[in-house]
């Protein structure tokens, strides 16, 4: 965190100050360790061990089994007395794999590029008689929609408060981890039991009614084949241990760039739509609204809202165009046809299928598996980069790796580059996402230089074009994006002057607003209708923008020094300005606080109140009860925080919405020096693998490539140094490539502190400089000594200093739920040059 | 006069991550070392290697680890000019470029430095050298332009840890006894202050919390002024005199005596 989040690192250094012990984990001693009071190394890869080590010592330690704390959170506030179906099997009964495990088929002939290895059928993952799929008789459409919504109501799961029967989640979870233990965690991970210990009494001796613990994690925890699964386990230790929902708890993703929260949240993601509603896709029973409601909604929880979020959503793209008789419009929405991230874009470019790129603040002519990225690049007819610097994937075809040595010819690549000159962050107004959910607002300080242009304005500019040339057109395929609402120019004589559109009226857009009085925007999305009377893109944004004079994320105003943080009045947080979701954990189920030291919202006898945004009911008494036949909210108890589960409860076990299992299991990663310790099943059997040209992985313990690798980024440069690499204030502090080593493995390959040395794998070589250092170590891995190497991923053939990209040496390997790669854990060799 | 300004630098929590090297060149202008194109110093993370007339904020990186790894710390201090209360640069400058300002910090007046170099020589720091583009002499001014109208010094203002604290010398101290004191409270016997009392240089306006001895850090232990040699080489010119003068009277006594 020290590392690649400095600044936010403050709040750790200041809680470290007040007393907060910090741990940092990491196979690398990094700027983190140096502050921290304990650093527990482990290898790459071994996450899921290490976590799966510290629920198993939690469930088997003395504190956690006589605190009533503990057993009173776990019982009332997670699904661990809920009771799982019969025909689930779990690992621990079929050596390391889950019940359902089946061949792979890809889901439609078009695009067999989604690259499993294996799947997962998940019906015998389900709570006990909950029934799966939908139910026979035809449910109405609407609006309005709620006789659909429950329709799909089915008899809740039944549960055992003792936690006794070998059924329930608690004993599914604590029988799953019970191989986990402080020996096999040493013998997987490499941290000695001795550290591992310290860490797990740290804490569990923070945890409970007076203490919180908080976990803080950057994305290359999610980068492994089994990237999701690591941050479930995490919340299903935070849950046993009550550290969800309440001050100083919880998980924080720290994430890449100033707004990759707003970037899923109004997602460049492929298979979402404004606020993580599903994208329609062809795979799935989406063929009409109201299909795609059934596959959708859950009826209880608050995602039975969702026809109301959805309506609102078509409403803000297709606009009047859109009505009850046409579905909203649903059948012009784009519809998705498999995988189209990253890594799989990338292949069928490498095949030939994909016939332009537009690139924006992206650089993957360095990214995964590079020369792959590349070959693919140059099978487009054409490229659009916009970008602040000529990035290496702007000048890929003049003087990338293959053309310095004569293996491609620029004249060969028919691919036709544009380039865009990007705006700069101070040279527009606009806002952010951070990782807290926060909206702020910045603001323009001046007009950029030249042709430089924003990414609004290209995005707008590119729009209005093609509406103009689809203006003409009867083509059925086209109506949609005829029908598309676009009225985002600029009032200001000066913007619009520039081509500029206005940030505020899509800010609007976003927030929502009544359609038939567009002036009157919404307050908050409990406003929102599912008959088309509400306009709003993105519902859980909701509330940023009340009226039109209240942009509530240009807020400026800190609490008083003493408060207690919440800082209400400053931006804007989704949802509804909470900042800690799930809040109403922090309260016991009476609807106290579970102590004063950590009080945050409680039952005042009226009403929830406290220092933030109760994320609840406002007026549901703590100990009320959920109607049995009632949908969204009225379902849920008094005593139920999790307000967006079905069950109102979080999830111990996952029963539905991950497609490689209910549980996390250690799994290695997809190249690996030694056989899986815990399971007979090596890596997830569901992992994604592409098998291209270039893409070779090393078996198993395979001797021409010994030791792991991890990549990384250092603070002085920022990801691909497409904006570090130019700045010489930068350039001076890392001027080098180089690779972490040991002194041990340096002595052993007679390597020299910064020598020049080449480190490989099966698909690429990288030169790089030795930096011979302690802060790395050798792991012994059931019983096997393995070196451990580091490189900082950041150089390219731009910029003021150049040098070998990291990427070369990574594979296409993928996660199945998210396909997020594998770059943090692969094998490879180190040679002197 | 102000009330006298500085530096704490809590080297506790400083992560190194460089803000404060990055922020002193932006708001300064100062430009990189070779058009920021250099090699790898294989020195921990350190790159820039010490302060000089363009670097005038450093971190520096140092390693300590047991061959076993069960005994490690990565030590990380930003360095800066120390703004002496007894400031040997001072001693030294032929043309008085060197002055004191009203907030009790060292500025060199570049257009008054000839580039004489006395200074480089007379800091036991290191601290100061020549800045290529001015071709005088150049350190950190505690920002003093930014001081003058309120504002905290560049570095200070980008430290995300507060490693890096900036205020009236006498809260300083207050802030770095009572940080002392929490360390020593959790056990730290390594954890002193340098050069926050007045029996170095006088004190040090920009002093430091320390982890390890000071040689450690790069830092003497017992900076000494050019003008220690003024006594020892007072009495020495002295006593060469009056041995001339005596030497002289007895030569010329004796020509006198053969003249006679």
């Amino acid at each position: 965190m020290a590392e690649c989040h400095p600044v936010a690192f403050r709040w750790p250094m200041q809680a470290k100050l007040k007393g907060a012990k910090l741990i940092h984990v990491d196979p690398r001693f990094t700027r983190t360790s140096a502050v921290a009071d304990i650093h527990a190394p482990i290898r790459s890869g071994s996450d899921v061990a290490f976590l799966g080590g510290l629920v198993n010592h939690v469930l088997q330690s003395e504190r956690w089994n006589t605190d009533p704390f503990f057993k009173e959170f776990v019982v009332s506030y997670t699904n661990a007395a809920t009771m799982v179906g019969e025909a689930f099997k779990d690992t621990e009964d079929l050596d390391g794999v889950f019940s359902g495990l089946m061949q792979y088929t890809p889901g439609i002939k078009e695009w067999p590029l989604d690259g499993f290895v294996g799947q997962y059928d998940p019906r015998t993952w389900q709570y006990a008689t909950t029934k799966v799929g939908h139910v026979l008789t035809p449910p109405p459409s609407g609006p309005p929609f709620d006789p659909l919504v429950r329709s799909l109501l089915s008899a809740p799961p039944p549960r055992d408060e003792t936690l006794q029967d070998p059924r329930t989640v608690f004993q599914i979870v604590k029988r799953h981890f019970s191989r986990y233990t402080p020996e096999m965690v040493e013998h997987v991970t490499g941290c000695s039991k001795e550290t591992f210990l310290k860490v797990a009494d740290t804490i569990l001796a923070n945890s409970g009614r007076d203490r919180t613990t908080s976990f803080a994690y950057a994305v290359a925890w999610t980068q492994h084949t089994n990237g999701p699964q690591t941050i479930g386990c995490c919340a299903l230790l935070q849950l046993l241990l009550g550290n969800i929902g309440r001050p100083g708890a919880g998980i924080m993703a720290l994430r890449g760039h100033a707004s990759i929260q707003g970037s899923t949240d109004i997602p460049t993601l492929y298979h979402s739509i404004h606020g993580y509603m599903n994208h329609p896709s062809a795979l799935k029973k989406h063929d009409s609204l109201r299909a795609w409601l059934l596959a959708e909604t859950t009826p209880r929880g608050y995602w039975a809202n969702t026809p109301k979020f959805m309506v609102s959503y078509l409403k803000s793209m297709y606009g009047a165009a859109a009505t009850t008789d046409n579905d909203f419009g649903y059948d012009w929405h784009p519809k998705i046809i498999g995988d189209h991230s990253h890594l799989p874009m990338f292949v069928a470019m490498n095949e030939g299928r994909v016939k332009g790129l537009l690139c924006v603040g992206q650089n993957p002519a360095t990214s995964l598996n590079a020369s792959v990225e590349r070959k693919g690049l140059a099978k487009l007819e054409w490229l659009v980069v916009k970008d602040n610097w000529l990035t290496e994937t702007a000048t890929f075809w003049q003087n990338s790796p293959e053309i310095r040595e004569g293996q491609r010819r620029s004249q060969d690549i028919r691919t036709e580059v544009f380039f865009f000159p990007a705006a700069q962050v101070a040279e527009y107004e606009g806002s952010f996402t951070n990782t807290q959910r926060m909206l702020q607002w910045h603001f323009k300080a001046a007009d950029p230089p030249g042709d430089c242009r924003t990414d609004l304005w290209f995005t707008h500019q590119l729009a209005r074009r093609l509406k103009k040339l689809y203006a003409s057109s009867s083509l059925s395929r086209d109506q949609g994006f005829k029908a598309l609402v676009w009225e985002y120019d600029s009032d200001d004589a000066h913007e619009r002057g520039r081509g500029e559109p206005d940030a505020l009226k899509i800010l609007k857009d976003i927030n929502g607003y009544y359609t038939a009085e567009p002036d009157r925007h919404l307050a908050g999305f409990g406003d929102l209708k599912d008959d088309g009377s509400t306009t709003c893109a993105s519902w859980i944004y909701c509330g940023v923008f009340p009226a039109l004079d209240r942009n509530l994320s240009a807020r400026k105003q800190a609490d008083p020094p003493g408060a207690p943080g919440a800082q209400l009045e400053w931006g804007w947080a989704w949802p509804a300005n909470r900042r800690i979701l799930y809040n109403r954990a922090s309260a016991d189920p009476q609807g106290r606080p579970w102590s004063e030291r950590k009080k945050w919202v409680w039952w005042d006898g009226a009403k929830w109140t406290g220092h933030d945004v109760p994320d609840f009911a406002p007026t549901k008494a703590p100990l009320s009860k959920g109607v049995p036949d009632g949908i969204g909210l009225d379902a849920l108890s008094g005593s139920d925080p999790f307000i967006m589960k079905p069950d109102g409860v979080g999830w111990l076990y996952v029963p539905s919405g991950l497609v490689d299992g209910p549980l996390p299991a250690h799994y290695e990663p997809a190249e690996s020096p030694v056989a899986n310790p815990l399971y007979r099943q090596q890596s997830s059997p569901v992992l994604k693998y592409w098998k291209i040209e270039g893409n070779a992985l090393a078996p198993v313990g395979d001797q021409r490539f010994p030791h792991i690798a991890t990549t990384y980024r250092l603070t002085e440069h920022y990801l691909s140094g497409a904006m570090s690499r130019w700045n010489p204030w930068l350039t001076e502090l890392q001027p080098e490539p180089f690779v972490e080593i040991s002194p041990e493995l340096a002595l052993e390959k007679s390597i020299g502190n910064t020598d020049w040395v080449r480190v490989s794998t099966p698909r690429g070589s990288v030169r790089a400089k030795a930096l011979v250092t302690r802060r790395m170590r050798a792991f012994t891995i059931g019983g096997h000594t393995v070196h451990h190497i580091g490189l900082p991923f950041h150089w390219g053939y731009q910029g003021l200093i150049t040098g070998d990209a990291g990427n070369e040496l990574t594979a296409l390997v993928a996660e199945p739920n998210v396909s997020i790669h594998e770059a943090k854990a692969f094998v490879c060799n180190v040679e002197r040059l | 006069m102000a009330e006298p300004m500085g530096f704490f630098t809590d080297t506790t929590v400083c992560i190194g991550c460089k803000a404060c090297e990055v922020a002193c060149k932006e708001w300064n202008q100062l430009p990189a070392r070779n058009g920021g194109i250099g090699t790898l110093s294989g020195n921990s993370y350190d790159n820039t290697g010490h302060l000089d007339g363009i670097h005038w904020r450093h971190v520096k990186f140092i390693e300590q680890f047991s061959p076993d790894r069960r005994d490690g710390r990565w030590l990380m201090m930003s360095d800066v000019c120390k703004h002496c209360v007894r400031a040997g640069c001072m001693e030294v400058c032929p043309t008085g470029a060197i002055i004191r300002t009203e907030f009790d910090t060292v500025v060199i007046q570049s257009d008054v430095c000839n580039g004489c170099r006395d200074c480089i020589a007379a800091c036991p720091f290191g601290v100061i050298d020549i800045n290529p583009v001015s071709g005088t002499a150049q350190k950190c001014t505690l920002c003093y332009d930014r001081m003058k109208v309120g504002l905290e010094p560049a570095c200070a203002k980008a430290c995300p840890t507060q490693s890096i604290n900036f205020g009236p010398i006498a809260d300083l101290k207050k802030l770095a006894q009572a940080r002392l004191g929490q360390l020593e409270q959790a056990g730290d016997k390594r954890a002193h202050l340098y050069g926050a009392d007045e029996t170095m240089l006088g004190g040090l306006n920009s002093f430091y919390l320390l982890v390890d001895e000071p040689e450690v850090y790069g830092l003497p232990p017992d900076p000494k002024l050019p003008s220690r040699n003024l006594k020892p080489s007072a009495l020495w010119s002295t006593l060469g005199a009056v041995a001339l003068a005596i030497l002289g009277v007895f030569s010329f006594r004796e020509r006198g005596a053969r003249d006679v």
